[in-house]
């Protein structure tokens, strides 16, 4: 038994260290944080693992029948002594790792802005992070960059050893966005909003993906994340600027259509409220945004009244929405002109919610507040 | 009347050809395997004349070990279904690499995994977990059945009602192409119109009324039909984890219940509970199916838990080492299985604090884990081990389980989850502790208690055969899916561009062939048993010096299990009578009081078929029909006061020397 398990497991550790384990080795300090976590625990666990192990095999060997020189106990069943040490062990182990993930999960919290950039490397106070929005599409993925007005699909580039803040968003159905090389995965959900903080530091292409299974094209749901000096990254961007293609609300709705593999698209402009309005799910003109709703239900709701404003849905991307004994699919028209809505999110832009939990990591700064209106249903299961 | 739609669709719902996937050469092929098949069995049974035979003693049998034997039938049944699903996708990832999209579109091969999930942990663990509770648990505490016979008899059939729905989805319509968990918005009638989903939550549901039945019933008897002097500190280990786990089934199952009935709200009448508008939310559907979902997990351990510790104790010829803290170690376990579900969405964006809490909750059910494992270990040092197929299991077990559980606590810690979640690495834990822990359980407790089922022990040479490819097949099918979640891959991909991974696939697709060649050995193994039985015969009905109750009687048991319900004095109940200089009595019996075997549990499966598939394709009038006639058959039942009868003292003193006759005979 011994020697089979030598025979399976050691060249499968052998081959790990030849082969390109980008868990094991990546290129943002995010994930090589996390890369840490993991060794610290597996040698942690190894302290019981291994002498249960060897100990399985010398106890089967050495009290075999046929090995009659072995002491043979038929009634010994209890031992106090023994008790506390299987109790124990197990025990301080997992009080070690216990504290170790306190500590780890909120260090590394995704939503937790970044104070290094390195080990040993503060995060510059005057450095601003980049901002990036990400839609996951059926079956691609749209990157915005609000700060440059811009947008590109299936392909991301970030400036090395600059911190970058995502919010992260679905349009149809559950995906989640992850760059191995980058930093651990988040889930991105229609009509919420996830939010992941991370940083690169070693210059090169990377691969990116959809972690979470959503449906048929979900295996070409790839896209190619670029690490990029200052002045690659400044090239890259003017580039992805001259473009004349423009990501307004209809073009959004057009790409949102499902399709698979789909190519590096970029656009020289976007809406600068498209990330929002897919957030609230109202990309569409005429259809109320949920975040409208919640706080019109918050002061109440519209009472009857709001039974009329019910419209028939009209356009949608699936073919069959409907459930068999249901009304028709409706929409909830929106009340303000889409103008109106314009100049209340300029006077009060769209912020990070306010982060309620009232436990937090010793000497952890809290995350800044933000004004509530506009804040979109964050997920929680506080 | 075929031009008229509006009539057709009245008739046949959503059915129509199209349903039928004549166009798809696989699916044509399997159909025809299986109508072959399916076939030559019929006319086997016929022309032996065994359908009135089949029907009499077992189909409507409410004895225990008879429904106990079916469910691991069933089980075996599916597992091989499941096990075709499962080469398939190593075959479409070995090959789907440089272009090569493989031989499965993404239509089929999603269905595949999805199918392949449900069946092995609905249709083969579960059957395979509930069919040796159901055999052994009575025979155990020393019961002549469990407490309500009918009802385990209507469980049985209703966990086979779901399994023809899952079977029948793969020749009428299809399968849900979502994850063997269908998470919404992706399982919502605007993602996934087709009938994959009905064909999903019909035949859970119907599944899950067995499973929560069989549940109730094998806790009602292990609290109340005990034999006389077992407390609940003498109860054999096998029945304590049997006792938890039904336990958990109870609380758990309703949840499952509850939210596919949200869900096939959200599907049939357009409620919005999991829906992306008017206020649905999808993060209650993944929360509230894992609050079914963790538990359930260990709902398939525990048992096997038990298991190891019987084989353990006996082929140690030693007592179980730590009994107590065994039984508060499954306990804690229980209890800790409601507390971890969050575990399997770390990646959902809750707060560092709620993380850590469910990451620090999850670590913690390692250590009863760990005790347990130092338990059996401890079981071994200085006993005499005989290393029989049993014990074989278990220590492939010890050396396997306690890899899965490192992995597992690796993944509960919440940073590490968010590099691997969803990866293979994620895949090839849950393999390692399902077929390391569960399954190897399983094999360790067919190879166990078959001889006490049907009086002759199974061929060594085939279940090592077995063993060994089981064993050997798994490192090589899993191990390459810790190096490739290690290399950030995640699961469920159809295609993959980077050619450096194919060596693993490759390997794991070899592993799989492996594992194959180890079904086919148990598969052998019972054929060459049953012809061999004579040879391989005991009548002792106590092949391993046993320890507990289930050795003191015959093998096969008759119906009436205990001709005299034993007394019980002390922990291992039998091994405590041999060593007191037990005698069998072979006077004084008396006639036994047992209960009526029934059609109606199968009656009421069938009925039950038929509405479910009538739900599924929307035909409305068939819908009714068999749900007035499921109520109608129920409330008939109520009138049936013909529900049990004596067994005379006449035949119990007959089979009672016949008994002894063989006694005599294995004695000589």
């Amino acid at each position: 038994m011994k020697r089979f398990l030598a025979v399976t497991i050691l060249p499968f550790l052998t081959m790990l260290t030849a082969c390109n384990a980008v868990v094991m080795s990546p290129s943002g300090d995010v994930a090589a944080q996390q890369r840490d976590l993991i060794v610290i625990s597996t040698i942690l666990m190894l302290i019981i693992i291994v002498p249960v192990m060897l100990l399985t095999v010398f106890f089967a060997w050495r009290y075999r029948q046929s090995n009659t020189e072995a002491r043979y106990e038929p009634d010994w069943d209890h031992s106090t002594q023994l008790e506390l040490i299987i109790w124990a062990a197990p025990l301080l182990i997992i009080i070690c790792l216990g504290a170790l993930t306190w500590m780890g999960t909120h260090l590394l919290d995704p939503y937790r802005p970044l104070d290094r950039i390195a080990p040993g490397k503060l995060v510059d106070k005057q450095t601003k992070p980049l901002q990036v929005e990400v839609v996951a599409l059926d079956w691609k993925w749209l990157f915005i960059y609000p700060e440059y007005g811009v947008a590109t699909v299936n392909e991301l580039a970030a400036p090395v050893d600059r911190p970058i803040n995502f919010r992260l968003t679905s349009s149809a159905v559950m995906n989640s966005f992850y760059i191995p090389a980058l930093a651990g995965q988040i889930y991105t959900m229609p009509g919420m909003a996830t939010k992941l903080s991370a940083v690169i530091n070693h210059p090169g292409t990377f691969e990116g993906f959809s972690a979470n299974y959503s449906g048929a094209g979900f295996s070409g749901m790839k896209f190619a994340f670029l690490g990029l000096s200052d002045a690659d990254f400044d090239k890259w961007m003017a580039g992805v600027k001259a473009q004349s293609g423009s990501l307004d609300r209809n073009a959004y709705l057009e790409l949102e259509r499902p399709s698979e593999n789909d190519p590096v698209r970029r656009y020289g402009s976007v809406d600068a409220q498209l990330f929002t309005a897919v957030l609230n799910r109202c990309v569409e003109l005429g259809k109320m945004c949920m975040d409208e709703m919640s706080s019109i239900d918050a002061k109440g709701g519209l009472g009857l009244a709001g039974i009329n404003n019910l419209h028939p849905l009209e356009y949608d991307k699936y073919t069959r929405r409907g459930a068999i004994f249901a009304p028709p699919a409706t929409y909830v028209a929106r009340i303000c002109t889409t103008e109106e809505e314009a100049r209340m999110r300029v006077s009060q832009p769209l912020l990070s919610p306010r982060d309620i939990s009232p436990v937090l990591g010793a000497g952890l700064p809290r995350p800044v507040s933000a004004p509530l209106f506009g804040a979109p249903r964050r997920p929680s299961n506080s | 009347m075929f031009d008229n739609p509006a009539l057709l669709k009245a008739v046949f719902g959503r059915l129509t050809l199209e349903s039928f996937p004549y166009h798809e050469p696989i699916l044509v092929g399997t159909f025809a395997m299986v109508a072959l098949g399916g076939l030559a069995l019929v006319g086997i049974l016929t022309y032996y004349r065994l359908w009135g035979y089949l029907w009499r003693e077992w189909f409507t049998s409410i004895d225990h070990k008879r429904i106990g034997i079916m469910y691991m039938v069933l089980g075996i049944v599916m597992l091989l279904r499941g096990f075709s699903d499962a080469i398939m996708m190593r075959l479409q990832q070995a090959i789907a690499f440089g272009g090569s999209e493989g031989y499965l579109p993404a239509h089929h091969y999603d269905q595949v995994f999805t199918a392949h999930g449900v069946i092995m942990i609905f249709f083969v663990a579960m059957p395979l977990v509930t069919g040796l509770m159901n055999f052994v648990v009575p025979l155990q505490i020393g019961a002549r059945d469990v407490s309500f016979p009918f009802l385990n008899n209507f469980s049985f059939w209703m966990t086979t009602a779901g399994a023809i729905l899952v079977m029948m989805s793969l020749f009428v319509g299809e399968f849900a192409k979502t994850g063997w968990l269908a998470y919404p918005p992706l399982s919502n009638i605007g993602y996934s119109p087709d009938v994959g989903v009905d064909y999903y939550i019909w035949a859970l549901q119907i599944a899950g009324i067995g499973t929560l039945l069989s549940g109730v019933n094998l806790v009602a008897t292990i609290v109340k039909m005990r034999a006389p002097g077992m407390t609940m500190m003498k109860l054999p280990v096998f029945t304590w984890t049997a006792l938890c786990t039904n336990v958990l089934i109870v609380a758990a199952f309703p949840v499952l219940t509850a939210v596919l009935a949200l869900l096939s709200l959200d599907r049939y009448v357009g409620t919005n509970f999991f829906t992306n508008d008017f206020g649905g939310n999808p993060m209650m559907y993944v929360n509230l199916i894992w609050i079914w979902g963790h538990p359930e997990v260990y709902i398939l351990i525990l048992p096997a838990f038990g298991i190891f510790s019987e084989v353990t104790s006996t082929f140690s010829g030693k007592r179980l080492f730590g009994y107590t803290s065994m039984v508060y170690a499954t306990v804690v376990i229980t209890i800790l299985a409601y507390l971890v579900w969050l575990h399997h969405f770390f990646t959902m964006g809750s707060g560092a604090s709620v993380n850590s809490f469910f990451g620090i909750t999850t670590m913690i059910i390692s250590i009863p884990t760990g005790a347990k494992i130092f338990n059996w270990l401890f079981t071994m040092y200085r006993g005499r081990i005989r290393f029989e197929l049993p014990m074989m299991w278990t220590i492939a077990f010890m050396l396997t389980f306690v890899i899965g559980g490192m992995t597992g606590v690796l993944l509960a810690v919440p940073p590490a989850d968010f590099v691997l979640h969803n990866s293979l690495f994620l895949v090839a834990h849950f393999h390692n502790v399902i077929i390391g822990g569960v399954l190897f359980g399983l094999f360790a407790g067919i190879s166990y208690w078959f001889p006490k089922a049907f009086g002759f022990k199974l061929d060594p040479f085939w279940g090592k055969m077995s063993f060994w490819f089981w064993v050997i097949g798994f490192y090589f099918a899993f191990m390459p899916l810790y190096v490739l979640g290690l290399m950030g891959v995640t699961r469920r991909l159809r295609v993959f561009n980077d050619p450096s991974l194919q060596i693993w696939f490759v390997i794991a697709a070899f592993g799989a062939v492996l594992i194959a060649i180890g079904i086919l050995s148990f598969l052998i193994q019972i054929y060459v048993s049953i012809r061999n039985r004579e040879k391989l015969a005991d009548f002792t009905g106590d092949p391993w010096d046993g320890r507990t109750l289930e050795w003191s009687t015959s093998s096969p048991p008759p119906a009436y299990n205990f001709a005299f319900t034993p007394v019980v004095h002390d922990l291992d109940a039998w091994h405590d009578m041999k060593r007191r200089g037990y005698t069998r009595p072979l006077e004084g019996f008396k006639a036994i009081h047992m209960p009526k075997n029934t059609g109606t549990g199968i009656i009421l499966a069938v009925l039950s078929i038929i509405f479910g598939f009538a739900m599924i394709w929307y035909i409305w009038w068939l819908a009714a029909f068999g749900f007035v006639a499921m109520l109608a058959v129920t409330i008939g039942h109520t009138f049936n006061y013909k529900r049990d009868f004596h067994i005379p003292a006449d035949e119990v003193i007959r089979t009672e020397g016949e008994r002894t006759a063989l006694l005599a005979g294995a004695a000589q």
